[in-house]
């Protein structure tokens, strides 16, 4: 595979298809794992509904409330901005929207090309701001084990790869391409068996959290 | 401890995760940001008492025991197992440091209740004989003699006598068919006896029915301070037996957090079945007579007072308006502190911290939290509406002798009750 046309050729496809194929029965085994332990009957009287406070949770808690916020501006503000960062990068990038077109037969309008570059950058910027928040901030560093450093790299090599391979700055282009791609099937592989996981089960955690709170007749 | 309490602890972990637990270990990405929702890390700057952290026993019996990845670690021998020198050193942790206040569970960005993961890892706490001294006195004082203070019947009956002969009103025991049963809490028996008087007046004034129970008037749960489910429902049965034996239709919590949401929301799911009565706060009651126009008061209380909610009450339970609609009856100047309602800050001593004698050091130090909010609204006088966030709120503010008195909010609108002759 010393050939950059055939290093492209493989991480586009008989790789991609692995790491998808990983990627799709990890998510699955993850999300069973959790709803097949279920919840035991309440027999509380409830004072408010479960459903529509979850759902309401799972939107209304992207925002921190002003306390938190006053408390640890740095953490919001950062999370924030890099999080937004990478959905743009990653959901309204032209290119990108037309490989998932081609993947799922999904299409929507993306951003002009200098706008997700500059994007990426802050994007890029932050995340390496946050990890030099993680070594330094007292509770982070404490809380943090290799799977936090771990899934910080996995996250961060998509967008550096995918920014050097924009600005040709890794020659010639197909090997960056192909660096760009395998970060991506990296990211797609360790997802479902690290945090990352955290992606798609944040929204039920939130769920949960707004319905327990729900019932009580509280908004969480 | 032997292996055997090891294992019977382990046993108990397992049994309390379910979907949510799983679904909220799988979320957290170790951002840290619950340590800034705790006045216990807010206020002492240690990292050891960021809130997830302090569930992290059962985070490695959930990621061992129900995930394929976990199980694959522990195999090949990666996989940090729960020891009894980890339970030794996490005691602390999940009971001095934390009242389950459930602040973080409030600001979780990825939205996990840390509070109810906390409440779980108790339960195994008990199990493998890793729970504070002073709780396991309160449990079993709890259980030997009804009241996790050893108080006996007869020190209520000499108090109730003293409020009869003061107030001139009867206090009724055992009265078949009232429209409440009244309970009480021992903390308030002993600390705070105006309570009692303050409900006679007010429920002969609302024309209200109501009856203590000899077989039980104790409100407070030790079984669900220290993490027992088994205590916790022998204790939750014997007021159900009580007021079922009096056939009465409502059942009333004192002015305790805790003591409502053990019965309101836990007691149900602790013996298995709904109640067939319902059950207040006293706080609810009171705004229920408000809003019918049964409660009446006259006359307003000048100072600048401003209120505490008791997270059992507001942040875990929803009773926000209800205290503030007595408020506006009775206070011509209230102020709310900065953070209210949900967002409230725990005065420090809940969850059991206040029976834990271990605690007493941190106990105070998360009371910097509350008496900051003080400071900033600078009130001449605290309402709240819970027996233990008044006594801490009181020995808070008498240690950094700050003057300014606390009060119970029934007792402040039963001193505004509109005389007899002129309510009807």
């Amino acid at each position: 595979m010393s050939d950059p046309m055939e290093f492209l050729l493989w991480t586009k496809g008989p790789m991609f298809d692995w790491a998808l194929a990983i990627f799709a029965i990890g998510l699955a085994a993850r999300i069973a794992e959790i709803f097949v332990l279920g919840r035991k009957p309440n027999y509380a009287e409830p004072r408010g509904g479960e459903m529509g406070p979850g759902f309401r949770t799972v939107i209304t808690r992207t925002v921190a409330d002003r306390g938190t916020f006053a408390r640890a501006p740095f953490d919001v503000v950062l999370g924030t901005v890099w999080h937004v960062g990478f959905i743009i990068a990653l959901l309204l990038f032209i290119p990108h929207i037309e490989l998932l077109d081609n993947l799922l037969g999904l299409s929507w309008p993306g951003l002009p090309n200098p706008v997700v570059d500059a994007v990426s950058a802050v994007t890029i910027v932050a995340l390496i701001a946050a990890l030099v928040h993680r070594i330094m901030h007292p509770v982070k560093k404490h809380l943090s084990t290799a799977e936090d450093y771990l899934i910080w790299l996995v996250t961060f090599l998509p967008l550096v790869t995918g920014y050097l391979a924009y600005h040709r700055l890794i020659n010639p282009y197909p090997l960056a391409l192909s660096l760009h791609i395998l970060s991506v099937e990296i990211f797609l592989i360790v997802l479902p068996f690290t945090k990352l996981i955290h992606i798609f089960t944040a929204f039920i955690a939130r769920w949960y959290n707004g319905a327990t709170f729900g019932r009580k007749g509280i908004e969480s | 401890m032997s292996e055997l309490s090891l294992q019977r602890g382990l046993a108990v972990l397992r049994d309390q995760i379910d979907a949510p637990v799983a679904a909220f270990f799988s979320s957290c990405v170790n951002c840290g940001l619950c340590a800034q929702a705790c006045p216990f890390y807010v206020e002492t700057g240690d990292p050891r008492y960021t809130p997830i952290l302090k569930v992290k026993p059962l985070r490695l019996v959930w990621e061992q025991e129900y995930t394929l990845w976990g199980k694959i670690k522990s195999m090949i021998g990666l996989a940090e197992k729960v020891t009894d020198e980890m339970l030794d050193e996490w005691e602390p942790l999940l009971y001095d440091s934390c009242t389950m206040c459930a602040r973080c569970s409030l600001i979780c960005p990825v939205g996990n209740d840390i509070q109810s993961m906390v409440r779980k890892t108790r339960e195994g706490m008990v199990a493998s004989g890793h729970a504070p001294e002073g709780l396991i006195g309160a449990a079993s004082r709890a259980i030997r003699t009804g009241s996790p203070m050893g108080l006996k019947w007869k020190t209520l009956s000499a108090q109730i006598r003293h409020v009869e002969a003061s107030s001139g009103l009867t206090v009724p025991v055992d009265q078949e068919g009232a429209d409440y049963m009244v309970l009480l809490s021992s903390m308030e028996i002993i600390n705070f006896p105006e309570y009692l008087e303050a409900i006679a007046k007010i429920f002969v004034h609302t024309g209200v029915t109501w009856t203590l129970s000899t077989d039980c008037y104790e409100a407070t749960n030790a079984g669900i301070q220290i993490g027992n489910k088994d205590i916790a429902a022998e204790l939750v049965q014997r007021i159900v037996d009580a007021a079922v034996k009096l056939k009465v239709k409502n059942v009333i919590t004192p002015e305790c957090g805790h003591a409502y949401t053990a019965m309101r929301w836990e007691g149900p799911n602790l013996i298995g079945k709904s109640y067939p009565f319902k059950v207040f706060h006293i706080i609810e009651v009171l705004d229920d007579l408000r809003a019918k126009g049964r409660l009446r008061t006259d006359g307003k209380e000048a100072d600048r007072l401003s209120m505490h909610d008791p997270c059992n009450l507001a942040r875990k339970s929803g009773v926000i308006d209800e205290q503030r609609h007595l408020m506006d009856m009775v206070a011509e100047d209230f102020v709310e502190l900065k953070e209210h309602g949900k967002y409230q800050w725990c005065c420090g001593a809940g969850g059991g911290v206040s029976s834990n004698e271990r605690a007493e050091a941190l106990k105070m130090a998360a009371f910097k939290r509350k008496k900051a909010q003080i400071e900033e609204v600078e009130p001449e006088r605290m309402v709240t509406m819970c027996a233990t966030c008044r006594t801490q709120l009181e020995e808070g503010l008498e240690e950094f002798n700050m003057d300014i008195p606390v009060v119970g909010l029934t007792e402040m609108i039963a001193d505004h009750l509109v005389e007899k002759k002129s309510s009807t």
